[in-house]
Formats: structure tokens, sequence, C-alpha cells
């Protein structure tokens, strides 16, 4: 639906804040040289620093499948609640490049989230963000490289958020568990498992079971 | 169904549980014909590997006949299978490249951190083997769930019985990986240490692949039998200074290969190993790793140690520096057993390859926590066993 390298007009000055931490996270040597970190290589957000009031979260993972595949995969958000473990369901909200999203809270609750893509690179990136007024205040991107070799393709993804009080602070924290990196991981690994096996791997003996080993964390 | 469950330290029984069904669409469901209980169990029988719960179903060495099917299986319902303990997607880097036991996608999201934590890396799935390795129920059992049941089962023959095919789950591809890792020369002698199974089937390949002498080292008389029985000459450490004879019976040139078939739990009065058994049993975690230890001092410098035992945890007092100084090469790891099933079959098919010897006792599953306790404080003649859902007593 988006062309190839066309922006939606994002990242204008009202969101400066998470456009910054995003981009501080994604960048590599050249901006870190430039600030007062030791020169390395390494992604930004593997830096020992902190992202103002901006949580950032940011796991790669290399997915032995065509990048286009995988792209187009994660291009349909509605497939992104089949591997993120508290995402109950994504659909279409009514603007093009919009989604809601529905987010698993306390008590059977739920949080829903209203996002925009902000960019897209066909193949390569996909951007979005929360719209203005929207209780959890994120954003994320996904990047899309080839890997070496035969490796497949090298998937970022790279999530910032405002940790917001209240019943929405709540359902973030759901979201992202204690530890973000680790809900990072486990969905991305999810994302893996469906791609490179067409399932995710459980050891439960029985549906039910196996249902609700992957709820065990949610 | 009835299956053998483990409740804690050298607490195991036979109980009913569910049975299990089709999960995933690549799983198999297969009725077990027989199941043997691992030297490897026996670290879980002695409580020192972590990561178990209560009611584990346990074993990793099963075949059985396919009774159902996913939608993904490529198996058929009745066909006669040998199950890898190692579960393997076959489609992630590591399986393309056959190191199928660092699949990436065989161990549950939610079951990787414990182990990526402690080796930096998350291990593979395993059958009936603790929650680091996925928790997956076993084979001790009337029934198991097989995952990606399209790439790890193996076909076998209808005229080839289960005595014969079973060891292709674990310890004979396992023994035969060992002596690959050893890197073996003609003209070389080769040491190995454990006269288990794993060290008695390493025996086997090590001569198989050209090895001029093997040499097997145990304290169990009858296991050093059926170790000179296969062609290796033998040194009881009971008996003998290990390292001393290991240097005399090579000319002062020591071996040009070893093999540590013992892994964790090794026997013996070493200074260290006696230390390391007592952290064990305090819940410190240590290894003992005695063997490992005494085989890096006994090799010769520019040769190999190939390492098939298990170990799971730290070790004190390493001897880095003989390991460096000499230059050896260290090769260790679980068995990427879908690598080899297919050339071990036709070998067993051709009688090249006998593995009945091995096979001390045929229990029912009912009898599978005596079995258990004899493969455990019996080691000199339960060599071991082989538990037979089908049967009611004793053959």
């Amino acid at each position: 639906m988006t062309s190839h390298g066309r922006t939606h007009g994002a990242l204008a000055a009202g969101i400066a804040l998470a456009a910054g931490a995003i981009a501080l996270a994604a960048k590599q040597q050249n901006r870190r040289r430039h600030r007062d970190h030791p020169a390395d290589d390494a992604p930004g957000f593997t830096a020992r620093r902190d992202f103002g009031r901006y949580e950032v979260v940011g796991r790669s993972v290399t997915i032995a499948r065509p990048r286009a595949e995988l792209f187009a995969y994660w291009r349909d958000f509605t497939n992104l609640a089949r591997f993120m473990e508290n995402l109950v369901d994504v659909s279409p909200a009514g603007a093009e490049g919009h989604s809601v999203w529905t987010i698993r809270a306390p008590a059977g609750q739920s949080v829903e989230v209203e996002t925009r893509i902000a960019r897209e690179v066909d193949g390569e990136l996909i951007a979005w963000r929360s719209v203005e007024g929207s209780d959890i205040d994120t954003e994320g991107r996904v990047t899309f490289e080839d890997a070496p070799g035969e490796r497949g393709t090298r998937v970022g993804l790279i999530i910032a958020y405002v940790p917001p009080m209240g019943e929405a602070g709540r359902a973030a924290a759901k979201l992202f568990r204690r530890e973000p990196e680790v809900q990072a991981r486990h969905d991305l690994k999810r994302f893996k498992m469906l791609m490179e096996t067409g399932e995710i791997a459980t050891s439960a003996r029985r549906k039910d079971a196996a249902r609700a080993a992957q709820m065990e964390n949610a | 169904m009835r299956a053998l469950t483990w409740h804690g330290t050298k607490d195991v029984r036979v109980e009913t549980v569910d049975d299990p069904e089709i999960v995933n669409p690549r799983d198999a469901i297969i009725k077990v014909s027989s199941t043997a209980i691992c030297g490897s169990d026996l670290h879980l029988y002695d409580g020192v590997i972590p990561g178990m719960m209560a009611g584990d179903i346990l074993g990793h060495e099963f075949m059985g006949e396919v009774v159902e099917t996913g939608p993904a299986s490529t198996l058929q319902k009745g066909q006669r299978v040998v199950v890898p303990f190692t579960i393997s997607c076959g489609g992630c880097f590591h399986c393309r490249i056959e190191q199928y036991s660092a699949c990436e996608n065989s161990n549950p999201v939610e079951k990787q951190d414990a182990s990526a934590m402690l080796y930096g890396h998350p291990m593979a799935g395993l059958f009936g083997y603790s929650h680091m390795t996925g928790g997956y129920s076993g084979g001790q059992a009337e029934y198991v769930r097989v995952p990606f049941s399209d790439v790890g089962p193996i076909v076998v023959p209808d005229h080839l019985e289960d005595d014969k095919v079973l060891f292709l789950s674990d310890i004979l591809p396992t023994g035969w990986m060992a002596a690959e890792n050893a890197e073996i020369q003609p003209d070389d002698t080769v040491a190995v240490w454990g006269c288990g199974p794993v060290g008695l089937f390493a025996v086997r390949s090590a001569l198989a692949m050209g090895a001029a002498r093997v040499i097997a080292i145990d304290h169990y008389p009858h296991r050093l039998e059926l170790a000179h029985k296969l062609g290796a000459e033998t040194i009881n450490f009971r008996e003998t200074h290990v390292r001393e004879a290991l240097l005399e019976m090579t000319g002062g040139i020591g071996v040009d290969a070893a093999i540590d078939a013992v892994g964790m739990e090794a026997h013996g009065f070493a200074i260290d190993n006696m230390l390391d058994v007592v952290k064990q049993k305090v819940g410190i975690g240590a290894d003992r790793a005695s063997v490992f230890k005494q085989a890096l001092l006994a090799v010769r410098p520019g040769g190999r140690l190939s390492v098939p035992g298990v170990y799971g945890g730290m070790t004190d007092k390493f001897p880095l520096g003989a390991l460096m100084e000499k230059g050896i090469t260290v090769r260790a790891g679980q068995t990427h057993v879908q690598r080899y099933t297919d050339r071990l079959l036709a070998m067993i098919e051709e009688g090249v390859l006998d593995t009945t010897f091995l096979i001390s006792y045929r229990l029912p599953l009912e009898e599978a926590p005596r079995g258990y306790r004899c493969f455990r404080e019996e080691q000199n003649t339960w060599t071991k066993v082989v538990l037979k859902p089908g049967i009611e007593t004793q053959q």
C-alpha cells in the first residue's frame, strides 16, 4: 500500500523526543564517535547510556528466510499478534497506515493504542508510532538487512516508549514485561521460529497445556 | 498412559499421566516399543542437572510405531521409527550446516533464558532432559509427542529388530562422533576414558576409523572385558597409575587423541574430584571434571581431546596451561545425531556394526525404577537397560 521509499511526513517536531531516542539507538559508529561515548561499531542501543524519559529496547535476530518474505509478513501488522506475546490483536484503523493495537492488561482487561506508519522503505524498514493523544507514547522500527552468505536476513527491532502512569502504565509494563529486552528477544525468536519452521515450538504434551505455557508470562 | 516420572534425587516412579496429542502441525505421536536408560539419565537421577521439575517424564533413547501424524508430518501411520534424542527443526542456520544439536528453534522461547544466561547461547531442545533443554516429555513412556517429525525420526526396515537399531537414537552416533572429533589418523593411539555404552561405541568407532591402538580406561572388570572384546587394550584405574601407564604404553610419547566418555560424575579419588563431589552435594554446581583434566595432561603435545561426556557447569583448578602450552585441540558437544544416522543404519544392515552385545537387561516399563537403581548401583554388570513398554515380565 505504500510505495518504495515513501515516508508519511512523520517524525515531526511534536515527536522529536521519541524519534531522537530511536535514531540514537539505531545509529552506529559515526554518530557515537561524535558523542561522549567510547568509539566503537556497536548498535547504539547496546550503549551504556540512557535515552532521557524514553525506555529503549533493541534486539536483532538472524532468520534463514529471504528479506522480502519477512518484510511482507511484518508489514501486515495483523500478523504481529501471532508472535508478540502480549498483543491480543492488531487491526487496521480508519486512515491509511493506521492500526489499532490491543494490548493485554491485568485482570483480563486490555488497552488500545493507535499507531500510524511513520516511515517505510520497501523490503528494508518499517517505522511506526502512536498517534497524538494516545495512552501510550511509543515508537518502533523494524529493519531488514541481508545477512552474510546463506544466512538469510538480519532483523532488527527497536522500540522506544515513555513508561506511562496509571492504567496505561500497567498495560505498558505488561507489553514490555519487567525486562523489556527479554520480551523483545522472546518476540523476535518466536518470529524466527514461525518464519523458519512454520510453527512456534512448545514442549507441552497437550494443546491446552501449550496455550497455557505460551501465556505463562502474559 | 504409563510413564517414568522424575520426582527428585534418586526418586523416579512409574505413574499414569495424560496421553500426548498432536500440538503443532509437524508433530507425530509414537507408540514406544523400546526405550533405554542412558548414562546421562543417571545425572538426572543423581540430581546434578539443574532445571528439573517434579513429574517430568524422562528418556531420550526410544523407538516405536507412528500412531498419529500432524498435517505437516512426512511420516505415515504404522512406520517403525527410531527417534534422535536431539530435537531439530531442519530449517535454521545450524540445522542447515548439520549442527543439529545446536538447533535454534526447538527449545521453546520461554525455556531458553536459563541456558542462554549460563552458556551465552540457549541450548536446543532435547527429549526428557531438564527444562533448560525445553522440558520435553521423554521416551520412557507408552507414547511420545515428537515435534519436527519430518526431520528427526529414522524409518527402519521391519527385518531389523529393535535391539539392533534402538541405539541409533543416541549412544551409537555419540560414540561415532566422539571418535570423529578425535580426528584419528592411521597409526594413532587413542585413549578412551569410561567404558559405558558411549565409551564402548567410541572404542569401536575409533578402530573403525583406523586407529592403530585404542586404550580403554575404567574400573569395572566386566566393562573392561567388553572393551577388550572390541579390540581395545585396557587400564583399570583402581590398579594402575593411568598417566604413567599411558606414557609407558606409548614409548613416552603420550596418546595422540583422548576421548572423555565419562563427564561430570567421574569416579575416583583425585583430591580435586573429592572436593567437587562435596560442592555438587551442597549445590554449588561444580562439575567433577577429573577425567577432562587428566586427559589434558595425558594427551601428547599437539594432540586432540574429544568430549562426549556431559558437563553442565563450572570447574575449578582447570589445567589451562597444559591446554595452551601443549597446543591441544578440544572438541565437544551434544551429538548431531541426524548427521550420522543414515551411515550407521547402513553399517548395521550390512552386519558391520553390532550393538546388541551391550544390552544386559530388558525390563517392562513398570520396572523402570529398579532399572535406574541397578544401572546406578551395579555398573559392573548392568551395562545397558532397555525398557519394553509392551512386555509384562522380564525376558
